[in-house]
């Protein structure tokens, strides 16, 4: 029944976009044409169209739009990978606990995350970005990947209770392998492909979120380039000033669009034995790929 | 019930928690006695806990607090800004079910034909689209290229002047794009689980029978579309919490007086009963879409009305052990 469903060959021009995008982060500094922050020339420069010295034009400060976009890469990447590894790593340990912990102990952590979950993440972060004024970029990351967490660690709870009824681990637990020992050399290699998948949405939607943030003013702050701030800066002036709003908003859908890509990639590679198998309501309960 | 309580005792402790109060929100060169009186008139200067306490228990009594930037009751603010952000949310949901569910279930029938193909790779684009980047963009092609809508704001301000006819038409005016935003936004994530369950169900052995047993294909479609229901009411379930309090960016592009730029403006004001007011008005709300969406999922699909025989079914989403 369970048919693979490869679906033709967009992720592979997906993984190179990435793989582009990874170098444009790196290589920044050499790939933009002026400093991301300079003042070019406050009078001569302000909020020019684009045109050949300056290809996305320039903004209110007379900075360079390309330069900036291309350092955002970097803020914009860094930041969802950094958060995106916090919220697995806390998942999969929360996970771990649910599923191992002795009766009373899981049933309480199970609580916790329901309750959790059932708090909006967006009021989570507006509230303290709000409240406790402008955030630091390592302050931000880590409250967005302190928030982030919950499916992931729903999902590795599961995985891990049916991986424990397997032959495998069920022989191993009968040679008097200790848990820790199974969780590391057995069992989480089996998580990968969940990883993976869950990790590719975590990093589209945190990308998403860093920028619905800033441009609400709550993320990350000027004059250091993201693209949310720079779609800040641009929404107040968009009635002239189009090429503000419409070339960050490009360069954040293409890392979304990627990772999205790659995550349904690897799902069907991995996923469609798990889901012929359960219930028509996993492929939606298996994917976190829903926005905060 | 417990997670809306959570969520506003969550809310109160992170804005007790942060530094500044309604007191230093009047600015800076307050005289401290000011703001030592103003802290004593509202009871900031309490502890957090018996702050806590005294809020709950005014709670319990229906009495969500007193607004300090607006000077009214808490509930009042609320009260006024959830009409709207309902008025957006819900038309702009409804047409996201409609389109995307019917988007869907054709790109499942017919999956990797050219149309499929073409309509999925837009699909695609339009799921990674952050939300206020459609509004911004929207805003540019139809207000400001091509003049056609508002480009933000409730109701035009010679609104009162207007006859009844009128007024309705304005309304919609105004309600058209910010609508939109949230329908094609929901929409595409609507689309893509549908295809998906289309597609799944379309393989079951049901869907052979009801063909063998020779009925026509439009009719196996309608029945598997029904079956096809259940995963993308889940994601509806998950949408619908997520538009309540996503809706802060639309409303933020748009200047839509609705709860999510009521719940921003009291943040940055400080103005902690608003802020708590809307957590729980959100959160009675987020209960009753999920209601709301549980009865749909049983309405769909009947397995889920037999509790007992249908543990196969209800046991996906726990464990298997």
């Amino acid at each position: 029944m369970s048919v693979v469903r490869y679906e033709g060959t967009a992720w592979r021009s997906a993984a190179l976009l990435m793989l582009a995008l990874g170098l444009v982060a790196v290589a920044a500094p050499w790939l933009a044409p002026y400093p991301p922050n300079e003042t070019l020339d406050l009078v001569g420069l302000k909020s020019r169209a684009p045109s050949a010295a300056h290809w996305f034009g320039t903004d209110a400060y007379s900075r360079d739009v390309l330069s900036r976009v291309l350092y955002g890469t970097r803020v914009s990447l860094g930041f969802a990978l950094t958060s995106v590894s916090i919220s697995l790593t806390v998942g999969t340990a929360y996970g771990a606990a649910m599923a191992f912990a002795p009766a009373p102990l899981a049933t309480t952590l199970r609580r916790l995350l329901d309750v959790a979950f059932s708090v909006p993440r967006l009021l989570v972060l507006l509230a303290v970005a709000g409240v406790a004024g402008p955030l630091s970029i390592p302050v931000l990351i880590l409250l967005i990947g302190l928030t982030g967490w919950y499916a992931v660690a729903r999902l590795v709870a599961d995985e891990l209770a049916a991986l424990a009824t397997r032959e495998f681990s069920l022989a191993a637990r009968a040679t008097g392998v200790p848990l820790p020992r199974l969780f590391m050399r057995h069992l989480l290699p089996h998580l990968g492909p969940l990883l993976m998948i869950s990790g590719a949405f975590s990093v589209a939607n945190t990308i998403g979120l860093e920028a619905g943030l800033s441009f609400l003013g709550l993320g990350i702050q000027p004059p250091t380039a993201s693209w949310g701030s720079m779609l800040r800066d641009g929404a107040g002036v968009i009635q002239t000033e189009w090429w503000l709003t419409v070339f960050p908003g490009l360069a954040t859908i293409l890392p979304v669009l990627a990772c999205n890509a790659v995550g349904d990639a690897l799902r069907d590679r991995f996923a469609p034995v798990q889901f012929a198998e359960s219930a028509p309501s996993a492929p939606a309960a298996a994917s976190p790929a829903l926005r905060p | 019930m417990v997670a809306t309580c959570a969520a506003a005792t969550f809310a109160f402790f992170c804005l007790q928690l942060a530094p500044g109060d309604p007191a230093t929100a009047l600015g800076e060169g307050v005289p401290p006695s000011v703001l030592e009186s103003r802290r004593a008139v509202y009871g900031y200067d309490a502890p957090v806990v018996v702050q806590y306490a005294r809020w709950v228990s005014a709670v319990v009594r229906g009495d969500l607090g007193w607004s300090i930037s607006q000077q009214r009751p808490a509930a009042a603010v609320v009260l006024d800004a959830l009409p709207n952000s309902l008025m957006l949310v819900l038309p702009g949901v409804l047409l996201a079910v409609l389109v995307g569910s019917a988007l869907g279930a054709w790109q499942g029938i017919h999956a990797r034909s050219m149309g499929d193909r073409i309509s999925n790779t837009f699909v695609f684009v339009l799921y990674a689209l952050p939300e206020f980047w459609i509004a911004l963009c929207l805003l540019l092609l139809f207000s400001v290229i091509w003049p056609v809508f508002p480009s933000g704001g409730l109701v035009r301000d010679t609104y009162i002047y207007m006859n009844r006819a009128d007024q309705l038409v304005d309304r919609l005016w105004h309600l058209a794009l910010p609508c939109l935003v949230i329908a094609v936004f929901d929409a595409a994530a609507l689309a893509r689980y549908q295809r998906e369950s289309m597609r799944d169900t379309l393989e079951q052995p049901f869907v052979r029978t009801a063909r063998a047993a020779g009925l026509p294909w439009t009719r196996v479609y309608t029945q598997a579309w029904r079956a096809s229901l259940l995963p993308v009411l889940t994601v509806l379930g998950i949408l619908v919490p997520l538009n309540i309090m996503g809706v802060v960016f639309v409303e933020q592009v748009f200047s839509w007086p609705g709860m999510g730029l009521t719940l921003f403006n009291a943040i940055t004001a400080r103005d902690y009963d608003v802020v708590a007011a809307c957590v729980i008005v959100g959160g009675v709300v987020i209960a009753i879409a999920g209601i709301v969406v549980d009865v749909l999922r049983e309405v769909a699909d009947p397995r889920l009305r037999m509790r007992d025989a249908s543990t196969a079914v209800r046991s996906s989403t726990r464990p298997a052990a």
